[in-house]
């Protein structure tokens, strides 16, 4: 079995950010706040430290001041460590390409350093817009065992045209082998998508990296996977647990209204491996006298005199007196003030809803509030 | 060889058993109580110093230290985990003279009389860990600098009728200090000492020595120093608090201190940005108040899941209510799991506890006829009370019912 200690983790911050461009406006991807105090980085780094990888570069594009000052040094991922530890890696452009990363494969090759001075003998790369809590041992187990070249983790889901056009869609064989790769096709029905974890031995990737800088190739999805199919090995392993893929607004909405399924909650947020995030010293969610709170996720800090239902609320959020809040997300330090009310609805942080103030939208299409908005 | 300079050393004693609060501290010290849904006594003090800006704590300890050295740790959560001073576990040591336990608030501190004089600083602050109170320590610092003293110790105007539960300081119209007494029967003031002091150091440590090596003396602040430099005419100052500050050292003045965190005209305000209180957070999603839950003048940490109906109660980090469980006027501390229809009436259920389904603990005052027979029940950590098992008022039960 491979030593999880000798697995170097990379994560991608701004992958798919076209998906949610009002919630990316001034942030990466990876700093999308989820869940009522998580960021959505969270989930691929908390999952990178419960399977025992304790070195983790983040490779950013863009907007990623939000994402520093969530991550910090690590300590809350116990990542604060003289060895290996937690990474922040800026887009540091090259000599010899000195402009703006195109793809996966240039972006490594930025960080081509980073990765050979891990001396890691195998690399996990994750992107951050899949909600799970994934044991990434079994996976780097099935990789090593196999004497694969590439693993590529997918789920199995029926998803909609519309999802797919965003999406990598894998065909796997009996024997694990992946034997077709689809990138963004319009096809619906039950697939294999690739959740975009990926192992590899670390010289196996340098060589990849290399031979691609060289031939000027930047897709990691085009030119390795569906390019290479048939000159490396290349293997699917499915991922039976509960994972959702935040590839719209609509899809952000479902992921979180998750969360009041309990049984999904338990698995997402078990307690023995729990989902690290930054500590915000606040209070705990204090509730007023005639509130009403039911089939809700609450943060601390929240002050809640109204009523709330099936509705997640993020930290410091003010419900007021003879407010209602349905079926929606609030974010951090909003306001819903006296008799307002917010039903199918998102409101990005420090929104206030004035008094007597209504929004409604609908499950299938949630209003979005910007964040910082007076309403 | 000596550490970088500081200006100022704070010494919190948090070796009290608290022997008041019974089973809630059989296992751990007083400062590690928990308090105010996701607190332990101890952060107050550590907050406050951190917020002062005085980032050297030496935290004493003595009796039942477990808990409470795994919830300091290396000082992370309050940002005392520094390069140069930070936060320092102080046990009582063997040396080549023997075993010494620390036998006074005095005798603790002159056993670290070392550590003190590594750090060479001008003042040391004492401090204990019993108290809920927000105070700026450099503001008293400041006043024992304009001042001149050689002590400094903050005083709270009490009503008359208390008096006489507290060390008791007699100030002239200066506010210098003329005369002390520990509890008296007859108060000639009412300002109450808050054991927080500033010393000059280099005055602290001759007296801490002389102390040490009168075979008469209880090894004590109040008892022993306080006294001393007042027969010797030093210069020490009453520097006067008027925010909120509470004992916590009952079971009725912990479970008061918890209700006033829900009472809004009480000045404790915990969501102030300015003066956080800083603690050790439990790694747990945020609460879940389920569909049947009712939930009204209550504070809920993460990690609950609540099913039932919950008044005038505080519940800490991961405490679970089941269907139709009823918890008024309560405080849950963490872990803690209420199976359904049990009820909870003005009662403290400590750690990691299970109240069985049906069981009933505590009980409304105006139910109880003979009103010296209601008081808080208490269930210390780890307790298991078994499905319709009964704790009447007043109950103080540590082990499984």
């Amino acid at each position: 079995m491979a030593s999880m200690a000798n697995v170097l983790g990379l994560i991608f911050a701004n992958m798919h950010e076209q998906c949610l461009p009002e919630l990316t406006k001034a942030r990466a991807l990876a700093s999308v706040p989820f869940g009522s105090k998580y960021r959505l980085i969270d989930f691929p780094l908390s999952g990178m430290v419960n399977s025992g990888i304790t070195q983790v570069g983040i490779i950013t594009k863009q907007n990623y001041y939000s994402l520093m000052n969530h991550l910090g040094m690590g300590s809350e991922w116990d990542l604060a460590r003289k060895t290996g530890g937690l990474h922040i890696l800026p887009p540091y452009g090259r000599e010899s390409a000195a402009k703006m990363y195109r793809g996966r494969l240039e972006a490594l090759a930025g960080v081509a350093e980073f990765i050979s001075e891990s001396k890691a003998e195998y690399v996990v790369m994750s992107d951050s817009n899949v909600i799970a809590n994934m044991d990434l041992r079994p996976i780097v187990d099935f990789h090593e065992k196999n004497e694969a070249d590439i693993t590529c983790v997918y789920g199995t889901a029926t998803l909609s045209e519309e999802r797919t056009a965003m999406q990598t869609i894998l065909y796997v064989d009996a024997n694990n082998t992946v034997y077709d790769v689809l990138a963004r096709p319009s096809i619906s029905g039950e697939v294999n998508v690739a959740l975009n974890v990926y192992v590899m031995k670390r010289k196996f990737l340098e060589g990849i990296i290399r031979d691609s800088e060289c031939r000027s190739l930047y897709s990691f999805e085009t030119d390795i996977l569906q390019h290479k199919l048939h000159d490396f090995k290349i293997l699917g392993y499915k991922y039976d647990k509960y994972f959702e893929i935040i590839d719209s607004m609509k899809t952000y909405y479902k992921a979180t209204m998750d969360m009041m399924n309990r049984d999904i909650s338990r698995e997402v947020f078990s307690l023995d491996t729990p989902i690290y995030t930054r500590v915000r010293d606040v209070a705990p969610a204090k509730y007023g006298i005639d509130c009403n709170v039911k089939g809700s996720v609450i943060a601390d800090g929240c002050i809640i005199d109204g009523i709330v239902e099936n509705s997640v609320l993020f930290r410091g959020v003010k419900v007021k007196k003879g407010a209602v809040v349905k079926n929606a997300i609030v974010m951090q330090d909003c306001v819903i003030d006296e008799k307002a009310s917010f039903t199918d609805a998102i409101a990005d942080k420090d929104v206030t809803l004035s008094k007597g103030r209504s929004i409604t939208g609908s499950p299938d299409f949630p209003v979005y509030i910007s964040k910082g908005a007076v309403v | 060889m000596n550490h970088i300079k500081k200006e100022c050393v704070a010494m919190l004693l948090a070796g009290g058993q608290g022997s008041r609060l019974y089973a809630l501290t059989q296992d751990m010290a007083k400062p590690a109580v928990p308090y105010g849904g996701k607190y332990r006594i101890i952060d107050f003090p550590l907050s406050n110093c951190v917020n002062s800006g005085i980032d050297t704590v030496g935290v004493l300890t003595q009796y039942q230290p477990m808990v409470l050295n795994e919830y300091i740790g290396n000082g992370q959560p309050w940002g005392l985990d520094r390069a140069h001073g930070g936060v320092h576990v102080l046990p009582p040591y063997e040396t080549a003279s023997g075993k010494s336990w620390y036998s006074g608030t005095a005798n603790a501190i002159y056993q670290n009389i070392g550590f003190i004089d590594r750090y060479n600083p001008e003042y040391v602050v004492i401090l204990s860990g019993d108290h809920i109170y927000k105070m700026d320590y450099s503001k008293m610092v400041d006043f024992h600098k304009t001042h001149n003293a050689d002590a400094t110790i903050a005083v709270l105007e009490v009503p008359w009728e208390e008096a006489p539960r507290f060390g008791i300081m007699t100030a002239d119209a200066d506010g210098n200090i003329t005369e002390f007494a520990e509890k008296p029967k007859e108060p000639k003031s009412n300002l109450a000492s808050m054991g927080i002091y500033v010393f000059s150091w280099n005055k602290l440590r001759k007296y801490l020595i002389d102390n040490e090596n009168d075979a008469e003396a209880t090894k004590d602040f109040g008892k022993n120093i306080i006294p001393a430099m007042l027969d010797n005419k030093e210069k020490m100052v009453a520097y006067h608090f008027d925010g909120y500050w509470k004992d916590v050292g009952t079971i009725d003045s912990l479970w008061e201190a918890n209700m006033d965190v829900l009472d809004p005209n009480v000045p404790l305000d915990l969501l102030d940005n300015s003066w956080k209180i800083y603690s050790r957070n439990p790694v747990m999603p945020p609460h879940y108040a389920g569909p049947e839950s009712k939930i009204e003048n209550s504070m809920i940490a993460e990690g609950c899941e609540i099913n039932g109906s919950i008044d005038f109660s505080i519940l800490f980090a991961g405490v679970t209510v089941e269907e139709g469980a009823v918890i008024h006027d309560s405080i849950i501390m963490p872990g803690t799991v209420v199976k359904k229809g049990a009820v909870i009436e003005y009662a403290i259920v400590g750690e990691d506890c299970v109240v069985g389904e049906g069981a009933h603990i505590g009980e409304r005052p105006e139910l109880v006829e003979d009103k010296t027979q209601w008081g808080v029940a208490v269930i210390g950590h780890h307790v298991n009370v078994s499905d319709k098992a009964v704790a009447p008022p007043k109950a103080m039960i540590s082990k499984d019912i």
